[in-house]
């Protein structure tokens, strides 16, 4: 917990999000195949957190950090190359 | 006795006049009865160049307010004006300015809410908003609204808290009276120039306002703001000194009439504590041994102040001018608390929707203390 919090509770430090891990919500995380991927990135276009990660044209990984695990990712991937693994 | 201008003015335009010297960097605000001839004097100053204020003129309450946490955030210097059902239509963005800790001054002119729709006095507005982490000044008359407006300027910037000025509805907002005004430049420094914390257009020191704040930092968060409230009783009487020293008007937490050696007394807020000390000096031309207690800062709440102040006081009536449906009212209980029931209160309701309380119904509320009749309940004075 922060023991400096600033009146009012302003942010003073900016990009603050970064330090702050939101993967923790998730109860079930998607896993990914690349065997089955053709890099079309149809995920890295749907998920809304922004967790997919693409390098040049291929999709690189998953940023767990922050990823929910709302599974739009494998819903969407034609390949079937991402599945939701429930979390222990 | 120090040498100053007075004018005949009403309430609203003492708020205006005060607002004139106070020059603030932005105001924003919806026109609603008894509320509307602030702003209307204020607008008017605009037009002559008399200040150079932005006025934002917005759609309703909710958005008056909102444009004044853009602003204040800014670090503009922003004082907004609203009555009855506007400061309830601004109830969200109440509790969003005192979080953020804006200094925001409000002048509330005091209304009835609806339903029935009244446009007239009593104190169910801003009694509703009591817990949404503004401090709360009440004043008797004119010249008290001039001066408190003053004071609640530098007290908001000091502490970082929104301070709301209340006067009676009518009474005081369009009853003339003889006010005593300081001099511009006195006004101006004493105001000094507002220095905000962090404000948005600092583009040096960028600043994220309202973050999400969950479960494991929100009890803290709230923690500093009622912690923020701790110093405010004496920074108040700090401020209110200083200014005395330009007026030579004194103002305490609370107001004392001939309370020092009273057994019997009377507590309640604004504009009717006049009417009731010319009943108290007419008791005491017959010997009685009364009294009045009327409380400025109502919040925070000086509770040990008081309690000190009403500890020789045997009998003592609370008359408040709102309900609180099913439970004691308001200020009631606040008095309750601070006498931890140790001395024999009786609860009034008067004076709501505008009722005229005159000095007849004052003076039955003292007979009543006088000859001890107690009844349980709140008892509403009028005539039936």
């Amino acid at each position: 917990m922060n023991k400096d919090i600033h009146i009012g509770a302003k942010l003073t430090t900016p990009g603050s999000s970064k330090d702050y891990k939101t993967g923790t919500w998730r109860h079930q995380t998607p896993m990914v195949d690349k065997s089955k991927c053709k890099d079309c990135l149809l995920c890295v276009q749907h998920c809304p957190e922004n967790c997919i990660k693409a390098k040049y044209d291929e999709m690189s990984h998953i940023d767990y950090n922050y990823c929910k695990g709302c599974g739009i990712c494998a819903y969407e991937c034609p390949n079937k190359a991402i599945t939701m693994k429930k979390n222990d | 006795m120090i040498k100053q201008n007075f004018k005949a003015i009403t309430g609203n335009q003492a708020a205006s006049e005060s607002m004139r010297q106070i020059n603030p960097d932005v105001v924003a605000a919806y026109p609603i009865t008894p509320q509307t001839s602030i702003m209307e004097t204020f607008a008017q100053f605009i037009a002559d160049g008399r200040v150079d204020t932005e006025l934002i003129r917005v759609e309703s309450e909710h958005s008056s307010l909102s444009a004044c946490v853009g602003s204040a955030a800014s670090g503009a210097r922003t004082i907004t004006a609203t009555s009855s059902v506007g400061l309830a239509l601004m109830w969200e963005v109440l509790g969003v300015v005192s979080g953020l800790r804006l200094p925001i001054v409000m002048h509330i002119v005091n209304r009835a809410l609806s339903a029935p729709i009244n446009i007239h006095c009593d104190h169910s507005d801003v009694m509703g908003a009591r817990d949404q982490g503004w401090i709360q000044l009440f004043c008797q008359n004119n010249q008290e609204v001039y001066d408190l407006s003053l004071i609640a300027q530098r007290l908001a910037e000091k502490a970082f808290l929104p301070v709301m000025v209340c006067q009676d509805g009518f009474t005081t907002s369009h009853g003339v009276e003889k006010t005593f005004i300081l001099s511009d430049e006195q006004v101006k420094k004493f105001t000094g120039e507002f220095k905000p914390d962090r404000p948005l257009l600092d583009t040096n020191n960028p600043t994220t306002y309202g973050p999400l704040s969950l479960p494991d930092s929100f009890t803290q968060i709230k923690k500093q703001q009622s912690d923020a409230f701790n110093n405010i009783k004496k920074e108040y009487l700090t401020i209110a000194a200083e200014l005395s020293e330009l007026s030579g008007r004194q103002y305490k937490l609370f107001e004392e009439y001939k309370l020092q050696d009273a057994d019997t007394a009377i507590i309640l807020l604004s504009s009717t504590a006049s009417t009731s000390k010319a009943v108290i000096d007419e008791l005491r031309s017959q010997g009685k041994k009364v009294g009045l207690l009327r409380p400025i800062m109502y919040r925070p709440f000086p509770y040990d102040e008081i309690a000190k102040a009403l500890s020789h006081v045997e009998t003592i009536a609370i008359l408040d001018r709102t309900i609180s449906f099913g439970a004691k009212p308001p200020l009631y209980s606040d008095i309750q608390v601070s006498l931890k029931n140790k001395t024999k209160l009786q609860s009034y309701i008067f004076g709501l929707g505008g009722h005229d309380t005159r000095t007849d119904d004052i003076k039955k509320v003292f007979i009543n203390l006088l000859e001890k009749k107690f009844l349980d309940e709140p008892q509403f004075l009028y005539e039936k």
